[in-house]
C-alpha cells in the first residue's frame, strides 16, 4: 500500500468519482487553476476542465444554494468551503434548505450534495478561522456528518459521501492535510456510520475523530509506558453516530473519555456521554468525562490557542485522573 | 408561439381555480382547519399561469411562501395541494411541508420555499444542472420585490450571467415587502435596474396582463434554451389581500386596494376574451368548471386521512 498525504488521498478520491461519474462536479473558491489552499483539488481541473471544477466568486450562500439545485435535478456536485467557518456564511442554505427539502417535500426530492470544509485550530488562525462546527451541526436532523482522520478514512469516506443519496457534511481538519498514512489503492469505499477501534485497550474507552484522535493515540502511547492501556475509537461519522461500538468497548473498559475540538459545551461529547448513561447506566465504573475546546473564542497566540484546545497532555492527565 | 382563443379560457379557468384554492384556503382558515401561515397570492394570478404555461412541464421552478398559484400552474395536482393545506396524508408532502413548501418535481416544481430569496439559488443551480448534462431545459424563478435586499439574490444574479445560465428571474413587484412599502426600504425599487447593473438582460412589464407574460417568459425561455443566458422580468402587479391572514394592512387604504381590483388580471383577461369573441355564458362556464375542481380538491382532501404519526419520521434520509 502506497503512503500518501490526507490531502492527496482526498484528491485521489475526487478524481477516481468523477472519473467514474460524469454527475459529480466541484465548485468552492479557488479550487481550479490554484488547485485550491491545500492542495486537495489540484490538478483536476487539467483532467475534467473548468465545466467540472468550478471556480466560484466569494459568494458561499449562492453556491451552496446552485450545489442544491443541481443536486434535486440529477448531479452530484461536491461543494468547498474554505473555510469551516464560512459555512455561518452559508448557514441558511445548509441548515434551513439542504437539511429539510427532502423531508419538507414528503421525500420527493433528493439532495446528493457533499459540503467539504476543513476546520480548527492549531496553526493561529485566529477566532473566524478555527472553529469546529460539527456538534452544532450535529443538532441539525437532515444532515450527515463526516470527520476522518487518517488519509485512508479520509479517501474511502469522501468516496461514500459522493455516493450517498443525502446531503453529507465532509469536515477535514486543516492540520491533516500534510500527515500521511498507507491508503488501498484502486477502488475503495468505507461505510459512512461505522467508528473503528484504532487501538485496543482494556483500562479505558478514549472517543474521538479529527485531528484529536490523532492526540488520543498519542496520549495512549504515553500511558501505555504506564502500564495503562487505552482504547482508542475513531467515531469517523458523527451522523448517524455508531453508539454500538462506544457500548461495546466500554463494556470491557468500564471508563469513558470524550475528546474532540469542538466547543465542551452542549457538545458532541455531551450527546455521547448522556446516550452512555441513558442506555447503559450501570456499565461505567467511574464518571464519564469530556474534553473540548474550553468556551471563548479561539486566540491565535500559541500558548493562548493551546490553553483553550484540547491537547495530548490534556488526555493523558484527564485519564490519570480516572484511572 | 401565440395563446389560441381555446388556450386563452383555459388559462382563464387556471386563473379561477387559483383565486378559488384561496378562497377556499381563506374559509378554511377561518374555520381553524388550517395549520401554521397563510399568505394568500389573491390578484398575483396572471404572474403564475402566464409564466408557468409558458414553459415545458420538465423545465424547473421555485418559488415562495405565496406561491400555491405558481405551484398549481406548473402542475401540482389541486387536490394534493388541498390536502397538504388540511395536514392530511394524501397531501404533496404527506403533511410535513404544508402551505409554504409546496413541491412536485414530477412536474419541475422544485420546491416554494419559506426563507425569503432562498429558491433563486436552487432554480439557478438546476439551470446549472441542465447546462452540464447539455439538455435545453430552463429554470424560472419566482420571487417578489422583498427579495431584492438579501444578500443571496445578489449572489446569483451575479453567478447567472458569470455561467451563462439558462435561468428566468420573474420579479413579482406588489409593491411590499411583508407589511411595508417596499420604496421605504429599498434603494432601486425599480428591482430590473439592479438586475441590468448585473449585466444580465431585464424589463419592467405589466404583471396583471397574463398575455405579455406569457410573450415574455416564452421568449425568455427560447432565449435560454438557446444558451443566450438568464433573464430577468419584473413582473408589476398587486396583492389584493393582506401579507397573510391576519394583516390589519394599515400600510394601505381601502381606497388604493378598491383602485387595484379595476385592473386585477382575472377581470382584464375576462375582459380580453370577450374580445376575442367569447360570450358571458363562456366566462360563466370557465367559472362553473373552476369552482367544480375546487368542490372536487375539497371533498378528496376532507376524506382524506391524517398521517399516522410515524410518519413523521420518515422521508429524512433515503
Amino acid at each position: 500500500m502506497p503512503t500518501i498525504t490526507y490531502a492527496q488521498a482526498l484528491n485521489d478520491a475526487l478524481r477516481e468519482e468523477m472519473r467514474a461519474d460524469p454527475r459529480v462536479f466541484l465548485m468552492g473558491e479557488d479550487i481550479g487553476h490554484h488547485g485550491g489552499i491545500f492542495r486537495v483539488t489540484k490538478d483536476l481541473i487539467g483532467e475534467f476542465g473548468v465545466e467540472r471544477v468550478r471556480d466560484t466568486p466569494i459568494s458561499e450562500s449562492s453556491f451552496v444554494g446552485l450545489g442544491i439545485g443541481a443536486a434535486m435535478t440529477g448531479m452530484r456536485p461536491v461543494v468547498e468551503l474554505l473555510f469551516m467557518d464560512f459555512a455561518l456564511v452559508a448557514a441558511d442554505q445548509i441548515v434551513n434548505q439542504a437539511a429539510k427539502l427532502r423531508y419538507m417535500s414528503g421525500g420527493t426530492v433528493s439532495i446528493p450534495m457533499v459540503v467539504r470544509a476543513q476546520q480548527g485550530g492549531g496553526r493561529g488562525n485566529g477566532a473566524q478561522h478555527s472553529q469546529s462546527f460539527e456538534s452544532w451541526l450535529a443538532q441539525v436532523p437532515g444532515l450527515i456528518i463526516v470527520a476522518p482522520s487518517t488519509p485512508a478514512d479520509a479517501k474511502g469516506l469522501l468516496k461514500s459521501s459522493i455516493r450517498a443519496e443525502n446531503p453529507v457534511i465532509f469536515i477535514e481538519h486543516k492540520l491533516l492535510y500534510n500527515s500521511k498514512g498507507e491508503v488501498p489503492e484502486g477502488d475503495y469505499a468505507i461505510p459512512i456510520g461505522k467508528a473503528e477501534i484504532k487501538r485496543h485497550g482494556r483500562d479505558i474507552t478514549i472517543v474521538s475523530y479529527s485531528r484529536t484522535l490523532l492526540f488520543a493515540l498519542e496520549a495512549a502511547e504515553t500511558l501505555s509506558q504506564k502500564g495503562i492501556e487505552a482504547e482508542v475509537i475513531d467515531l469517523r461519522t458523527i451522523e448517524p453516530l455508531d453508539m454500538d461500538t462506544i457500548l461495546e468497548s466500554i463494556k470491557g473498559t468500564g471508563r469513558l473519555l470524550v475528546v474532540h475540538e469542538s466547543h465542551s459545551n452542549c457538545g458532541l461529547g455531551a450527546e455521547i456521554i448522556t446516550r452512555v448513561y441513558e442506555q447503559a447506566p450501570d456499565t461505567l465504573i467511574t464518571p464519564a468525562q469530556r474534553l473540548g475546546a474550553k468556551h471563548v473564542p479561539i486566540p491565535v497566540a500559541e500558548p493562548l490557542e493551546n490553553a483553550v484546545l484540547p491537547q495530548p497532555d490534556d488526555i493523558l492527565w484527564a485519564v490519570e485522573a480516572m484511572v | 408561439m401565440p395563446l389560441t382563443s381555446e388556450r386563452f379560457q383555459d388559462a382563464y379557468r387556471q386563473m379561477l381555480v387559483i383565486r378559488k384554492f384561496e378562497e377556499a384556503i381563506r374559509s378554511l382558515y377561518q374555520q381553524g382547519k388550517i395549520r401554521g401561515s397563510f399568505h394568500p397570492c389573491v390578484g398575483q394570478e396572471a404572474t403564475a399561469v402566464g409564466g408557468c404555461w409558458a414553459l415545458r412541464k420538465d423545465d424547473y421552478m421555485t418559488c415562495t411562501y405565496r406561491g400555491h398559484g405558481q405551484a398549481i400552474a406548473k402542475g401540482l395536482s389541486v387536490r394534493a395541494a388541498m390536502a397538504e393545506m388540511l395536514g392530511k396524508a394524501t397531501g404533496c408532502s404527506k403533511g410535513k411541508g404544508g402551505s409554504m413548501h409546496f413541491t412536485d418535481p414530477s412536474v419541475g416544481l422544485l420546491g416554494a420555499n419559506a426563507i425569503v430569496a432562498a429558491g433563486l439559488p436552487h432554480a439557478a443551480g438546476a439551470a446549472l444542472s441542465a447546462q452540464l448534462q447539455k439538455k435545453d431545459n430552463v429554470a424560472l424563478a419566482y420571487f417578489g420585490e422583498g427579495a431584492v435586499n438579501q444578500g443571496v439574490f445578489l449572489e446569483t444574479l451575479n453567478l447567472a450571467v458569470i455561467w451563462k445560465l439558462p435561468l428566468i428571474l420573474v420579479c413579482e413587484n406588489n409593491l411590499y415587502s411583508e407589511m411595508t412599502p417596499s420604496h421605504e426600504t429599498t434603494s432601486v425599487v425599480d428591482t430590473y435596474k439592479r438586475a441590468a447593473a448585473f449585466g444580465m438582460a431585464s424589463i419592467q412589464i405589466d404583471g396583471n396582463d397574463l398575455e405579455l407574460i406569457y410573450e415574455t417568459v416564452e421568449g425568455a425561455a427560447a432565449k435560454a434554451r438557446a444558451g443566450g443566458g438568464p433573464m430577468y422580468i419584473e413582473a408589476m402587479t398587486y396583492r389584493l389581500w393582506g401579507h397573510m391572514m391576519g394583516d390589519p394592512e394599515i400600510y394601505r387604504t381601502k381606497e388604493e386596494v378598491a383602485q387595484a381590483r379595476e385592473n386585477e388580471p382575472i377581470l382584464r383577461l375576462g375582459r380580453r376574451l370577450l374580445e376575442l369573441g367569447c360570450s358571458d355564458s363562456d366566462l360563466a362556464r370557465l367559472d362553473t368548471e373552476a369552482e367544480s375542481i375546487i368542490a372536487d380538491a375539497l371533498q378528496f382532501a376532507e376524506s382524506s386521512p391524517a398521517p399516522e404519526p410515524a410518519e413523521a419520521f420518515t422521508d429524512i434520509f433515503i
